[in-house]
């Protein structure tokens, strides 16, 4: 609760030191410090100590444990990581600086509320509340027309994937009577067609917020028109967040209730998005155009955890899969914000200028196609298994295994580039050092995930 | 304990030899580590009798999968860490006149610490994680040193056995759901109690991670070019070593967790090994390039490795146990010589060799004696490991037997092909024909030392060839 109403202030402060404070740099730091004190008060409150205590009754709207706090205190640390390492090209898009930061902190709110939902109003308002200031920072480059274009797709394709979300909950209601999930839980007894369809839509519309294949062509063209900086949010933390939500809905709510044919839809939607994702990437020419397709065919697999219903090993692997697949992007994107040229000849010979940035590059590119030693590793591991544990679709192991190597394909043409190709002089913004030790900071955690993943999900049970 | 340092050392030495900044020092910093790890081997494993406490560790790593941090060296592991240990030191030797950077250096022993953890893992994750921790640095060595291609074969090298380990990885993670407590111990996994037909399929599926790395017949192809192209030192360490993970893993980890194999599997297995043999050592006859003639070689060898162990005979699992060292020592030897050559002559075709034994006496002596050593002469060390599978495969069936013994006639063709070509005939000029340096000397000598006393003593290592019994079922 304390995060909620201290990111709604901050996000007013952000938006009034605007006319006060006409630094750029200033405002940044002001913005980082916010999330510094979010994430502080998160590691309170995954510790028991909470300023404001929630008014009794509300918990049908809204309700915090362990896991909801655990998620909201990653959410701010790597928030935190991606000011540090994009806080400069983020301000310089355009003439509103203030108003960009402020919007984050109302997409963390958002983003509170979207994980910690009891009621499905909830889940729609924090939906909302995540995807309107991203229309808006998408846009944000307004002498860009790509940016333009992308937030106006983003902007149509959002408010019809949202129209399916409140479909889905209307007919939600209409089956049930109700909009908490504890309601929901409690009213059906055995699965009605319109409960059915409602669910359904509710899905279809989540697939659409986290680009799950058929539902992901808004993602190329608006992970590429946005500014980089935005699409560094977008892409990691953004989407990091509307997984979470995903899980919280269909594995704790809808979990008991849709059965085989539900499994087909959801296998049907796994394997067109791995396929899709991961064969696309392989012909793009342009490092940030291949990441957004990288992206859905991570989506891809982060689905499989749905898969493996109600198990304590799927649970964790999302969160940790969530958590690596955010920060090895956020690594990725902010090396490719300071460069000019976003084809892969924009890398070459990187390793001979910058070789710790290589360094960690590769690292998180070794996370994203998942080798050992690095949390990437780990995170598939968890999702592997959660299909393994459901026996009778044992065989899409392979599947995304042989997905997998052709992953490697496209990821490792960013670390051939930098490390064995030679080339012109770099147009690339000079990394400063705290860029550097945001940097190995995410590299260590990568590592840290990959050795000791235990660690890192421990802190969702007691 | 030694188990431990084994693999500590060359990770924390690697490690640290990339960090040194001034090449020289961080080429004799991996010498030395590189010795040290050699010197405890040697120690630790003649002072340390079998099954020792201190030849094992175990420590709880992952709970949530119940993986644990399990090293263990048997006989096999003894045999084939033993080899790790000793062609390191002798690298760094041959190569001891190139300036690489010491990055090279620091991957160089990343690389053995990857291959020392695949030799003693016991736990199925933990075994996988260090297969792959010992691919990423060759991968990098091998793309970043190298002629102008090398890029496209390090990387063709790199799917080939990446797709090969993530069929491995996957079915690993299908056996752990089939064990009932969901160890990932190789004895609980070797202990699952599956249905014929499962384990039939998933035979395939490590069968194809491993024989992509030996390499066996179809899937062979990476081999040739990713030796000729990438540095030599890197060769000598995919050759000598990096091979031998696939036959190490054939036999602790494939053949012991699917003893009931068909016979028509096995048969289809020894017969693209048998296969594979004479097409390597046809095309090994029709090579102009040193490289890519050793490196046929070096699969016709392996072919007739993998044929012998998957008969099944206790007594060809001993030659093959005996071989892995000594094809590690004769390869390691056929790469210096190239490496001399090439230094000398700046050349690496037949064809525009010839008549070196008269400017290099004492590299015409070595390059025959481990010529002789790959034709597996008697009283050199190979003699020993190939009398011993061609039993076993004459065993298992005579006209297999036969078949493989064709490639012996082969070998001697091809080898003696290139000795003649190279040493002897028409003396040509060459620019930089500099004699023999101290440290090749070195290097050649405890090849040299090695190829003569296991030809001629073999009893010890036979001895502790014995204990890859256990792994028979």
């Amino acid at each position: 609760m304390d995060l909620l109403i201290i990111s709604a202030i901050f996000g007013i402060i952000m938006m009034f030191a605007g006319l006060w404070v006409n630094n750029k740099n200033t405002l940044g730091n002001i913005a980082i410090a916010g999330f510094a004190i979010l994430s502080v008060a998160g590691i309170a409150a995954l510790n028991g100590t909470n300023i404001f205590t929630q008014i009794k009754g509300s918990e049908t709207m809204l309700a915090f444990g362990r896991k909801e706090y655990y998620f909201i205190t990653l959410t701010c640390l790597a928030t935190v990581l991606y000011l540090i390492l994009c806080v400069k090209p983020l301000v310089a898009i355009g003439h509103y600086a203030a108003e960009y930061l402020a919007l984050l902190f109302f997409i963390t709110c958002g983003i509170i509320i979207s994980v910690s939902f009891q009621n499905l109003l909830m889940l729609f308002l924090g939906i909302e509340i995540i995807s309107i200031p991203l229309y808006i920072l998408t846009g944000s480059d307004k002498q860009n027309l790509k940016s333009n274009e992308a937030s106006l797709k983003y902007f149509l394709m959002g408010a019809f994937s949202t129209g399916i979300l409140l479909m889905g909950i209307a007919l939600i209601y209409g089956a049930t009577g109700s909009f908490s999930l504890a309601g929901i839980i409690k009213e059906t007894q055995g699965v009605s067609v319109i409960y059915a369809i409602g669910v359904i839509l509710l899905f279809v519309a989540l697939c659409f917020k986290v680009s799950a294949a058929p539902f992901h062509f808004w993602t190329p063209d608006v992970y590429d028109g946005a500014p980089t900086a935005v699409t560094a949010y977008m892409a990691t933390i953004a989407k990091g967040a509307s997984f979470l939500a995903f899980l919280q809905l269909f594995q704790t709510s809808f979990s008991g209730r849709v059965s085989a044919a539900w499994m087909y839809m959801l296998m049907f939607i796994i394997i067109a998005t791995l396929v899709i994702g991961n064969l696309t990437a392989v012909f793009q020419q342009s490092v940030k155009r291949m990441m957004s397709y990288s992206s859905i065919a991570q989506a891809g697999f982060m689905l499989f955890a749905l898969m493996a219903i109600n198990s304590t090993n799927a649970n964790e692997g999302l969160v940790l899969y969530t958590l690596v697949y955010t920060l090895a992007s956020l690594g990725i994107f902010a090396v490719l914000v300071r460069i000019k040229d976003y084809t892969f000849d924009g890398f070459n010979g990187l390793a001979k200028k910058e070789p710790l940035v290589a360094l960690a590059t590769t690292i998180c590119l070794f996370s994203l196609a998942g080798i050992p030693l690095t949390g990437g590793f780990m995170g598939k591991w968890y999702m592997l298994q959660a299909v393994a544990s459901n026996s009778e679709y044992w065989w899409l192991i392979f599947v995304a295994v042989l997905l997998a190597a052709v992953s490697i394909f496209y990821y490792f043409k960013v670390i051939q580039a930098m490390y064995f190709k030679t080339g012109e002089a770099l147009t690339i913004t000079p990394f400063t050092s705290t860029v550097k030790i945001a940097l190995v900071a995410i590299v260590v955690v990568l590592l840290a995930a990959g050795i000791f993943p235990s660690f890192f999900t421990s802190f969702l049970i007691f | 304990m030694i188990a431990l340092l084994l693999f500590l050392l060359p990770l924390l030495g690697g490690i640290i030899t990339c960090l040194i900044p001034q090449n020289a020092t961080a080429k004799g910093v991996s010498l030395f580590v590189a010795i040290c790890i050699f010197a405890l081997a040697a120690a630790g494993f003649f002072y340390t009798p079998q099954g020792s406490q201190a030849l094992s560790i175990n420590y709880s790593w992952v709970s949530t999968f119940n993986a644990n941090f399990a090293l263990q060296i048997d006989g096999l592991g003894t045999i084939v860490c033993m080899l790790c240990a000793i062609v390191f030191p002798v690298i760094f030797l041959s190569i001891w006149h190139r300036n690489y950077g010491s990055t090279y250096y620091g991957l160089m022993l990343l690389a053995q610490a990857g291959m020392m953890g695949v030799f003693m893992a016991k736990d199925g994750l933990l075994f996988y994680f260090f297969w792959e921790l010992a691919l990423i640095p060759v991968y990098f060595l091998s793309s970043i040193w190298g002629n102008e291609h090398k890029v496209k074969y390090a990387f063709k090298f790199f799917i080939y056995t990446f797709l090969g380990s993530l069929l491995m990885l996957a079915g690993l993670i299908y056996l752990n759901f089939l064990e009932p407590t969901h160890s990932f111990a190789i004895k609980d996994l070797a202990a699952i109690n599956l249905p014929h037909n499962t384990e039939q399929w998933l035979f395939w599926v490590f069968f194809i991670a491993f024989a992509i790395k030996m390499p066996i017949f179809p899937f062979h192809t990476w081999q040739p070019d990713a030796y000729e192209h990438t540095n030599t030192g890197t060769t000598m360490v995919l050759s000598s070593v990096m091979v031998k993970m696939g036959v190490f893993a054939s036999i602790c980890w494939l053949l012991y967790m699917f003893p009931n194999v068909d016979v028509l599997n096995l048969n289809i297995v020894i017969g693209l090994s048998v296969f594979g043999m004479l097409y390597a050592s046809f095309l090994a006859m029709k090579q102009n390039d040193l490289k890519r003639l050793i490196a046929y070689s070096s699969i016709a060898h392996i072919g007739l490795m993998s044929a012998a162990l998957f008969t099944k005979i206790g007594i060809g699992w001993q030659g093959v146990a005996v071989q892995m060292f000594a094809h590690g020592i004769n390869i390691l030897g056929m790469w210096m010589v190239v490496e001399f050559i090439e230094q000398r002559t700046g050349k690496r075709k037949i064809s525009e060799l010839g008549g070196l034994a008269q400017s290099q006496p004492t590299l015409a002596i070595m390059f025959v004696i481990i010529a002789l050593a790959n034709i597996a002469l008697p009283l050199t060390n190979a003699f020993v490991g190939e009398f011993l599978m061609f039993n076993a495969l004459f065993q298992y069936n005579i006209w297999v037997a036969a078949a493989a013994g064709l490639s012996i006639i082969f070998a001697a063709v091809y080898t003696l092909r290139m000795v003649q070509y190279v040493l002897y005939g028409q003396a040509k000029t060459y620019t930089n024909n500099f004699a023999i340096q101290p440290h090749e000397l070195a290097a050649f000598g405890i090849i040299i030392v090695a190829i003569f006393i296991m030809g001629v003593y073999a009893k010890p290592m036979l001895t502790l060839a014995t204990d890859v019994l256990q792994y028979l079922r």
